[in-house]
């Protein structure tokens, strides 16, 4: 049987414990407004306080932050723990969890973990390779694949039940996303490839870089046409290149992205110490092309070492600020800048 | 200076961790055509004759031995297959996605290159590209868009085609849009309501 959507109906109560008050990701996701994100690698380090200084400046801009699962196999912060800090310091998190570190075993029991400690989402992805992090002899566990652990989320939480049958009391609730690269080969299945996720159980999904926004607009017309928008929201990723080096690092090092000449070009015509501010430019154009295309429900902003200017990007874009998504009373000590909310629920893209 | 780098300082070398190592999976390009493929599995189909086939050479330990043996140098040599016990080939196009270095059973990852390598190996083609390309060539695509089923680890090593031929991985992928819980496909018995209670 097939559990029914969870988009249409709108009616799904909000996750416990999670944003209450503000918009939150999935009350935004519901309401057709442009929806934001933005990723937040946890420190290299035991610092509590590293998830507050990044996020700060994004109180108020975006409906919630991914937390990274040691993105790349470089050893990190936890996800959970990522997101718990995260909660802490006001603003909703997305916490991404990977088959690489883990069997079936712990998948179950770090998603069940993070519903009770009321991670309202999460986002589920197979994961980079050990190969090229910083524990190149690692063990890949690769237990299961993120089609197979979106399907097993979904079960958790729709039939109430693991992966062995076994009974959950209660079911664990979190909005459930997925990951995709429309840029990767092969193009012509990368659609389908998202149908499967949503089939399995994806409700929204975060795509890798969009540099090519033709190659987005093709895939996202493939989407259109196998009626997975309407079931599962979609976020185009984007992000700035704010140095040649950073450039070379993103064609040469990040796994799938790929920077069109063109791009590539604009960024070497200009004067070194111009460079970031044209990787801006860009990357604001990309977001109000991205967000022309029809299905389109959002952005999710990644700025590894740049989340401070986060804001400036979406206010160039016309993303003004809103809501914060958790009170700001939840944070201890209330730090973190007051997040004026200029125009509630608003957040439209001009 | 760090004592635990110098116990894995070895496995860094070129040549060491990221060449020699035949134990991880790697991509691999089957040495069949894919429309040759599909014509043998017609004639190696489910029926009366292989299941008592099946069957004879399971009651005995050596027979079971040699034939299993068989087949792994056969599949070794074609498709690079690792003995999962649970072949996926025929919905594959005929490329074997346990070689895939992330051992993914449901299609390609975000990571594959632009010119189509393996994120994991750049040198490689993607093995779930080669997938495909072959299901394409031959109309099978759709066969691609089903949901496979975790994997039973328990059965590495076991005669995928005995499994095959007793019927008991049915339901390693699901048919059409019948989505029932994702419990792991149990070998025996066969009646087992997956992820029932």
């Amino acid at each position: 049987m097939i559990p029914a959507p969870a988009w249409p109906a709108g009616g799904r109560a909000a996750p416990g414990r999670a944003a209450p008050g503000g918009p939150g990701l999935r009350r935004r996701l519901e309401s057709g407004e442009i929806a934001v994100t933005a990723e937040i690698g946890p420190p290299r380090g035991a610092d509590p306080d590293a998830i507050r200084r990044k996020t700060a400046p994004l109180r108020g801009w975006v409906d919630a932050v991914n937390i990274t699962d040691n993105q790349s196999a470089f050893v990190r912060l936890s996800n959970w723990a990522g997101s718990l800090l995260a909660l802490a310091a006001g603003v909703e998190p997305v916490m991404q969890l990977t088959c690489r570190d883990r069997n079936r075993i712990a998948l179950q029991s770090d998603l069940l973990s993070a519903a009770a400690l009321g991670v309202p989402n999460v986002l589920l992805m197979t994961g980079d390779h050990p190969r090229f992090g910083d524990h190149p002899e690692a063990k890949p566990v690769f237990d299961i694949d993120s089609v197979q652990l979106l399907w097993t989320a979904r079960t958790m939480r729709d039939e109430g039940r693991l992966m062995s049958g076994r009974r959950l009391d209660p079911p664990p609730q979190w909005l459930i996303g997925a990951v995709e690269n429309p840029a990767a080969p092969p193009a012509r299945f990368r659609a389908a490839r998202l149908g499967k996720k949503v089939e399995a159980g994806a409700e929204f999904v975060q795509t890798q870089f969009v540099f090519d926004v033709a190659a987005f607009a093709q895939w996202m017309t493939e989407v259109r046409d196998l009626g997975l928008d309407q079931r599962c929201r979609v976020l185009a990723g984007v992000g700035p290149i704010r140095s040649l080096r950073a450039l070379e690092h993103m064609s040469a090092n990040v796994p799938g992205v790929h920077v069109p000449d063109e791009i590539a070009r604009r960024l070497r015509r200009v004067p070194a110490d111009q460079v970031a501010d044209e990787g801006l430019r860009i990357c604001v154009e990309i977001i109000l092309q991205v967000l022309q295309v029809p299905g389109v429900r959002g952005i999710h902003v990644m700025a590894p070492g740049f989340e401070q200017g986060i804001p400036e990007i979406l206010s160039q874009a016309g993303i003004r600020q809103r809501e914060p998504a958790v009170p700001a009373a939840l944070a201890p000590d209330g730090s973190g800048p007051a997040a004026g909310p200029s125009g509630p629920g608003s957040g439209h893209a001009h | 200076m760090n004592p635990l780098r110098d116990i894995t300082w070895a496995a860094r070398r070129p040549g060491g961790h990221a060449s020699g190592a035949a134990a991880w999976p790697r991509p691999r390009q089957p040495r069949l055509a894919a429309s040759l493929l599909y014509r043998i599995q017609r004639l190696l189909m489910p029926g009366p004759f292989y299941r008592r086939l099946a069957g004879w050479l399971e009651v005995s330990t050596r027979r079971y031995g040699i034939f299993t043996a068989t087949e792994k140098a056969a599949k070794g040599a074609i498709f690079g297959c690792r003995m999962c016990g649970q072949c996926t080939l025929p919905v594959t196009g005929y490329a074997c996605p346990m070689t895939c270095p992330k051992q993914l059973r449901n299609g390609p990852c975000g990571g594959v290159g632009i010119d189509g390598s393996c994120e994991v190996y750049p040198g490689m083609r993607c093995v779930w590209l080669v997938a495909y390309e072959r299901a394409d060539q031959q109309g099978r695509v759709a066969d691609l868009r089903r949901l496979q089923r975790p994997i039973d680890h328990r059965l590495r090593g076991q005669s995928s085609w005995v499994n095959y031929w007793q019927g008991r991985d049915d339901g390693l992928w699901t048919e059409g849009d019948d989505l029932a819980a994702p419990g792991i496909w149990r070998p025996a018995p066969p009646a087992t309501t997956a992820g029932g209670p």
